[in-house]
């Protein structure tokens, strides 16, 4: 058995050792099929109204109810996860496409880039971010681009200086140097040997980072200055059901996204520490 | 007579440390104070020294590794310190480095073939893909490795095999110059002799020319023609290794030499002990750096600094008294 394939055995087991991860990882799985593959099925879709059923509690034609202007919540709910896992995992993916090369190449090649990217990332993170980034979402008008865009870019700065305190150890070693000795290019040294020696770490971060985006953009959902009506999202379902009279009567209508809300988000911390512990060679097996 | 292939002049390597903000003057490590020697192609010239002595510095100015400070390294009529990063890159073909310790040297991310092929993919890269998996089964044989361990990793391997697998990479786009940095320093007793016997044997088939960067000085004998001896930065002695070994000249080489262990226990030798440590490098002692250690030190080497002279033909001494003896 070669060298990969034993690492990823064990990282398996160690991943596995790990309960709590086991069922985050399964339950994360579960949430992100049905957002998936059920919407269209629906007998519904997420605007549309049922006049004749207003705030129905749930029952045999609404399984979740409905909510105040009438649309079926279980429906909303389906097409809130989407929204919101898009939200999560896109904005993730933009941080680490603008972190993580701005990270590497500062910390490889020091110098005056160095000096740019991780000034501008102090700069960054000297600034409120929820302040800003309701600032910038009223600028370009609320939309689910423009949150997963705003959310994407604000958050470049923890990646790069994660990845540049890997790269700065990893540049470091012989291995590094024997392939300038060797005759390599820059370009190949970062790609092949100090990239895939400093990359571990970011793995679990990313997870991390996609629950709080989800959060942030259930939290500007609810401020009202997230994903607009008639599109759903988490978090501006329970936007819409702030009133006592709701909270107090109309439990259907807020329960069903907090709780999946908070599963979805539970979940993917627990796979992120699962990953944590199996990245880590000192996790015993047995 | 066979011609010089790399000329070392005057070479030096400065470490400054930074100037902080409540931590006084900047120092200034001389790691490398003004080197200078000529290598001719096929030989093997050893570095001896003890730790800290700058030889491994030296030999990493030389592969331009790290940047000098000032001076000329000439290798084949170009000025190596002179070229541009990438005219350097293009010229590493021809002058490889051995590293001394395998297990860190050797990127654990890619397989032994990968390590192995990468040189071809830079230097050779007219060579068909079937050609390069030739080349890399020769190279693999040639320093004793299975060829059916292409596709392992540098962790499945014991500490000698994987320099046997820096051997090959090192060897991989036929370099001229092969600059070998403590190699055998890190492996078993029983597994050095196996590797410098490889690396003579090398040597012969391929009309290298190695340095022989070490702090041992039974191997440097093994296997060097020429030896030069550091200290502090400097080359304080360098000769035919015979010469060198039989009646070496500086102080610090006879006390040197005089901690090799003599196997034969019948045989009495006068042990040189040198008194105190080797001296901070960055506030070395004034005139000759050995003077505070050196058992025969005068006035003289108190204040003047000696210069690398040829005491006999072939022979370079840098001190004071055996310049005394000479005139």
């Amino acid at each position: 058995m070669n060298k990969r394939q034993l690492e990823m055995r064990n990282f398996v087991r160690r991943f596995c050792k790990n309960r709590l991860a086991v069922i985050g990882l399964f339950c994360f799985t579960l949430i992100a099929l049905l957002v998936i593959v059920l919407p269209p099925l629906m007998p519904y879709t997420e605007a549309e109204i049922d006049i004749i059923a207003f705030n129905a509690p749930p029952g045999s034609s609404h399984i979740l109810g409905t909510d105040t202007v009438g649309r079926d919540v279980l429906t909303r709910l389906l097409y809130g996860g989407r929204v919101s896992l898009f939200v999560g995992i896109v904005s993730t993916m933009i941080s680490v496409l603008i972190g993580i090369p701005l990270g590497l190449l500062s910390a490889f090649y020091r110098g005056w880039i160095e000096n740019i990217v991780m000034r501008l990332a102090d700069i960054f993170m000297t600034i409120p971010s929820t302040i800003l980034i309701l600032f910038l979402v009223s600028m370009f008008g609320p939309s689910i681009v423009t949150v997963t865009v705003v959310i994407g870019v604000l958050g470049w700065t923890k990646f790069a200086r994660q990845i540049y305190g890997s790269v700065l150890t990893v540049r470091e070693k012989d291995y590094v140097e024997a392939g300038v000795a060797i005759g390599q290019k820059d370009r190949l040294i970062i790609w092949r040997y100090v990239l895939p020696n400093a990359i571990a770490p970011i793995f679990i971060s990313v997870t991390f980072r996609i629950a709080s985006a989800i959060i942030l953009e259930s939290s500007l959902s609810f401020l009202g200055m997230g994903v607009q009506a008639p599109a759903a999202s988490w978090g501006n379902m329970l936007y819409n059901a702030q009133s006592i009279s709701i909270l107090k009567n109309c439990m259907w209508m807020w329960l069903p996204p907090g709780l999946t809300l908070m599963t979805t988000i539970l979940s993917i911390n627990f796979i992120g520490n699962g990953l944590r512990d199996a990245l880590d060679p000192k996790t015993a097996l047995e | 007579m066979s011609k010089d292939l790399l000329q070392v002049k005057n070479v030096k390597k400065y470490y400054v440390s930074k100037k902080g903000f409540l931590s006084g003057p900047p120092k200034t490590v001389k790691a490398v104070d003004g080197v200078s020697f000529t290598l001719k192609e096929g030989e093997i010239f050893g570095i001896v020294g003890e730790s800290g002595c700058g030889k491994s510095t030296l030999g990493r100015c030389i592969l331009r590794l790290t940047e000098l400070t000032s001076g000329e390294i000439w290798f084949d009529g170009v000025d190596i310190a002179r070229l541009s990063r990438e005219e350097m890159r293009q010229k590493r073909q021809e002058m490889q480095v051995i590293f001394q310790d395998p297990g860190a040297s050797l990127n654990p991310r890619m397989t032994i073939g990968e390590l192995i092929r990468e040189p071809l993919d830079i230097f050779m890269d007219r060579l068909t893909e079937g050609e390069k998996t030739a080349r890399v089964e020769e190279l693999m044989q040639m320093v004793g490795i299975d060829i059916s361990y292409t596709s392992r990793f540098p962790h499945e391997f014991s500490g000698g095999q994987r320099q046997r697998i820096g051997i090959a990479r090192a060897l991989a786009a036929k370099p001229r110059l092969l600059i070998c940095d403590e190699p055998v320093s890190a492996l078993d007793v029983s597994v050095r002799a196996q590797v410098l016997n490889l690396m003579a044997e090398l040597k012969q088939q391929f009309g290298l020319t190695y340095i022989f960067i070490s702090h041992d000085l039974s191997v440097v004998h093994h296997i060097c023609g020429r030896v030069a001896v550091m200290y502090l930065g400097r080359i304080v002695e360098l000769a035919e290794k015979d010469i060198l070994y039989r009646s070496p000249c500086h102080p610090y080489t006879k006390a040197l030499l005089s901690a090799i262990p003599q196997p034969d226990p019948e045989r009495k030798r006068e042990r040189v002990i040198l008194q105190g440590d080797v001296p901070n490098p960055a506030a070395p002692p004034p005139g000759c750096h050995f003077h505070l250690r050196c058992p025969y030190a005068s006035e003289r080497c108190r204040q003047e600094i000696p210069e690398l002279r040829e005491t006999e033909k072939g022979h370079w001494t840098a001190c004071h008294l055996t310049e005394g003896v000479k005139e």
